[in-house]
C-alpha cells in the first residue's frame, strides 16, 4: 500500500510513463510470488500423507538449493574456468591472468592495498570497540552512547563516502575559508599549507581505510559488548576484592573470556573488508594509488570487458577468504557435536 | 541457591551488582565514551547541518560557523528531490526504485530461506548435514566471484556458453536484481533461521504430528507463527542491506537509469563533476534517512539479528 500512495506521489512529479510499468512490474511480481506460496500449499495439504513425503522437499528444499546452484555454486566454478581464459572467455590461456596480476605494477599496489585493508580495518574497528564495550558497559545512561556508535552501521557505504569526502574536503586557495573539517583541524593546530587529503598516496589509503573503521567499530563494540554481558559478576566481584587494578581485570579477566567472540567478529570484518568496493569508488574511484581487488575487478570485467583478468581478480579474493571459512566450518563443528 | 534463604542472597547480588557497576562507570572511562560518541556523530552532523544552508554559504564557510550565523533553508531538498533534466530524473523517481527493489528482495529470500531452514531443521534426511555446512560455507562466497557468470545467464540464458532458457528479455527492469538479491542473501537466512527453527521443542512437533498434521500444516500452523520474530530480525537486515547496496545495483541494474537505485545514482552524483556540496549533502541525507529511522525504530531487532549472526556463529 505504502508503495502504491508513494507511486502516485513521485508520478506527479517525473511523468506517469516511467513509474507506471515499474509500479505494475513491482506488484505483479509480488503478487505472483505469493499465487505460487498459496497454490503450492494448497497442493501440498490436498495430497495424501504418502505423497507429502516427497512433496515436502519439492516446495520447502527444492527452491532454495536450485538458486544456490544456478546463483552461487555454478557461477563460482565458471568464474574460475573464466579465469584461465582470454578477455572474451573464448580461448584458454593457462596462467596468464595471474601472471598480469602478479607483474603487472598497476595491480601489485591494488594488491598492496587490499592487504593494508584487511589488516588494518579488523585490527582498530576491533580495538576501538573492545574498548568502547568495555567502558560502556555498566555505564549510566551507556544506551546512548552506544547508539550513536552503531549509527553508522545503518548508513550505505555511499552515504559514508558523501559524508567523509565534505570532511576531507580541500580548499586550494589558501585565503578562503575551508569548507573540509580536516583541512580546518588541521589549520587550527598549526598545519599552515594542509595535503590535498585525498589525494597524497599513501596517506589517501588510511583516510579511506578511517571510513571502514568508523562504519565497523559500531558492529564490533555490539557483539562485544554482548559477550561482556555473559561474564557473571561474580567473577568481577572476586578479582575486584582481590584488589586487581582496571587495566588487569581488563586484560586478565575480560579478554580472555571473550576471546572465541573477538575471533569471531576480526573474521566477520575480514571478510566485510576484502569485499570493500562502494568506498574506494565514491571516494577516489581507486584513482591515486589507492584502489582495492573489488573494485578494480569490477574495473577490468565491466569496464574494460575483460572477463578473464576480472574472474582471476575475484578468484584471488576468494583464495583471502578460505583459511577463515575453513577455520569457520571446524569451529561449527565442534560446537555441533557439543551440543 | 537454595530455597531456604532466598531473600538474604537476592540482596547481597544487588549490593554486589551495585559495588560493580560503580566501580565500572569511573568517570574516566565515560568521559572517554562519550568523547568518542561526539566524534563519530560529528561527520554525520556536519553534512545534515550543511543540507540545510544556502548554497552560497556552504561553498564559502565551513558548516560550524552556522551556529553563529544560522542560515536555514529547504531549497537543496526540493531542488534534488523535485528537479530533473531530460538526462536524469529527480531524486523521487530514485527512491521509488528503491522501495520497488528492497520490499520484493527482502520478501523473497526470506520466504525461500524459512523453507529451507524447515526442511533442514525438521526433516529427516541423508546428506542433510552436507547440505547445512555447505549452505553456511556459500555465506563467504564474495558476490564478485559470481558476478560475471550470473549477468550472463541473465542476459542470455546461457549456462557455460549452452542455451539453457529462452532469451527472457528482462534485463534493464528490477527482476535481475530481486533474483541476485534473493540469491545473495539466501546463505545467512538459512543459517539464521535454521539455527532458531531448532530450538522450537520436539514435543510440540511431534504432538502436532501425532494430531495428524502433514508436513504443510505443520509449517503453517505451528513452524511459522513460531518463527515471526526471527524473521522480523533478519527482515531489517536484509532491508538495510538491499536497501543500501550498490555493487547489485550497479551490476545488474545494467546502467538503466529508469530503474536504478538511490545509491546508484548518489555515487553517479560524486563522479560528476558540477555537483555541488547543496546537492551532494541534501542527497545523501536522503538516501539515509529511511535506514536511519529503520534503525532506530527498530534497534532492538537488528542487533537481535546481528547477534543471532555472529555470537552463535
Amino acid at each position: 500500500m505504502g508503495i502504491l500512495t508513494f507511486g502516485i506521489l513521485t508520478a506527479r512529479e517525473t511523468g506517469w510513463d516511467v513509474i507506471a510499468p515499474n509500479l505494475t512490474i513491482t506488484i505483479f511480481g509480488l503478487l505472483t510470488f505469493a499465487a505460487v506460496i498459496f497454490l503450492l500449499f494448497v497442493i501440498g495439504e490436498r495430497s495424501s500423507v504418502k505423497a507429502q513425503e516427497w512433496v515436502k522437499y519439492l516446495v520447502f528444499l527444492v527452491p532454495a538449493l536450485f538458486l544456490l546452484t544456478i546463483g552461487l555454486i555454478y557461477p563460482a566454478i565458471r568464474t574460475l574456468f573464466l579465469s584461465f581464459m582470454d578477455a572474451r572467455g573464448e580461448n584458454f590461456i593457462g596462467f596468464d591472468n595471474y601472471i598480469w596480476a602478479f607483474t603487472k605494477p598497476e595491480i601489485l599496489t591494488v594488491l598492496r592495498n587490499t592487504i593494508i585493508w584487511t589488516l588494518a580495518v579488523p585490527i582498530f574497528s576491533t580495538t576501538i570497540g573492545l574498548g568502547i564495550a568495555y567502558f560502556t558497559d555498566r555505564m549510566k545512561r551507556g544506551a546512548w552512547v552506544k547508539s550513536l556508535i552503531f549509527m553508522p552501521m545503518a548508513i550505505s557505504f555511499v552515504g559514508a563516502s558523501v559524508i567523509w569526502r565534505f570532511v576531507y574536503a580541500y580548499e586550494p586557495n589558501l585565503n578562503k575559508p575551508d569548507i573540509g573539517l580536516m583541512s580546518a583541524l588541521a589549520k587550527a593546530i598549526g598545519i599552515a599549507d594542509p595535503p590535498i587529503w585525498l589525494i597524497e598516496a599513501p596517506m589517501n589509503t588510511f583516510l579511506l581505510i578511517a571510513v571502514m573503521v568508523w562504519i565497523q567499530t559500531g558492529f564490533a563494540m555490539v557483539v562485544l559488548g554482548a559477550a561482556m554481558k555473559n561474564i557473571p559478576d561474580e567473577i568481577v566481584e572476586a578479582s575486584m576484592l582481590d584488589g586487581a587494578s582496571q587495566w588487569r581485570r581488563f586484560s586478565q579477566i575480560t579478554v580472555p573470556m571473550i576471546r572465541s567472540t573477538i575471533v569471531v567478529v576480526v573474521t566477520t570484518v575480514l571478510i566485510g573488508t576484502l569485499k570493500v568496493f562502494d568506498i574506494v569508488r565514491t571516494m577516489t574511484g581507486g584513482n591515486f594509488e589507492t584502489n582495492v581487488v573489488a573494485n578494480e575487478m569490477f574495473n577490468q570485467a565491466f569496464q574494460q570487458r575483460n572477463y578473464g583478468t576480472g574472474s582471476a581478480l575475484a578468484i584471488l579474493l576468494f583464495l583471502g577468504v578460505i583459511p577463515i571459512v575453513a577455520y569457520n566450518i571446524r569451529q561449527l563443528r565442534r560446537e555441533r557435536t557439543e551440543r | 541457591m537454595t530455597q531456604l534463604a532466598p531473600k538474604p542472597s537476592g540482596l547481597k547480588l544487588t549490593k554486589g551488582r551495585r559495588k560493580v557497576k560503580d566501580a565500572f562507570s569511573s568517570p574516566w572511562a565515560s568521559f572517554f565514551a562519550i568523547v568518542i560518541a561526539l566524534l563519530w556523530t560529528i561527520p554525520t552532523f556536519g553534512l545534515l547541518v550543511t543540507s540545510f544552508r544556502p548554497k552560497v554559504d556552504i561553498v564559502t564557510t565551513g558548516w560550524w560557523t552556522f551556529f553563529s550565523n544560522p542560515n536555514v533553508t529547504l531549497e537543496n531538498y526540493q531542488s534534488v528531490f523535485l528537479q530533473g533534466n531530460n538526462v536524469t530524473p529527480p531524486l523521487s523517481q530514485y527512491i521509488f526504485n528503491s522501495f520497488a527493489i528492497t520490499i520484493p528482495a527482502a520478501v523473497f529470500p526470506l520466504t525461500i530461506a524459512v523453507f529451507a531452514a524447515y526442511a533442514l531443521a525438521w526433516f529427516e534426511f541423508k546428506g542433510r548435514d552436507f547440505i547445512f555446512f555447505s549452505i553456511f560455507a556459500l555465506q563467504v562466497i564474495p558476490l564478485q566471484l559470481t558476478l560475471i557468470p550470473l549477468l550472463q545467464l541473465f542476459a542470455r540464458g546461457q549456462i557455460a556458453g549452452v542455451q539453457v532458457l529462452p532469451d527472457m528479455e528482462i534485463t534493464g527492469s528490477y527482476i535481475p536484481i530481486w533474483i541476485a538479491h534473493t540469491i545473495f542473501g539466501l546463505p545467512l537466512a538459512i543459517f539464521l533461521l535454521h539455527n532458531f527453527l531448532r530450538q522450537i521443542p520436539r514435543e510440540l512437533v511431534e504432538a502436532a504430528r501425532v494430531d495428524g498434521a502433514g508436513w504443510f500444516m505443520l509449517f503453517r500452523k505451528i513452524i511459522f507463527p513460531l518463527s515471526i520474530p526471527a524473521i522480523a530480525s533478519f527482515a531489517i537486515f536484509q532491508f538495510l542491506w538491499v536497501w543500501n547496496d550498490l555493487l547489485v545495483g550497479l551490476t545488474f541494474g545494467g546502467g538503466v537509469r529508469e530503474i536504478a537505485p538511490l545509491t546508484v545514482r548518489l555515487a553517479e552524483m560524486v563522479g560528476t563533476r558540477g555537483s555541488g556540496w547543496e546537492v551532494l549533502t541534501a542527497g545523501a541525507f536522503i538516501s539515509m534517512i529511511v535506514p536511519l529511522i529503520v534503525f532506530f525504530t527498530l534497534q532492538r531487532y537488528f542487533i537481535r539479528g546481528l547477534l543471532a549472526g555472529s555470537v552463535k556463529g
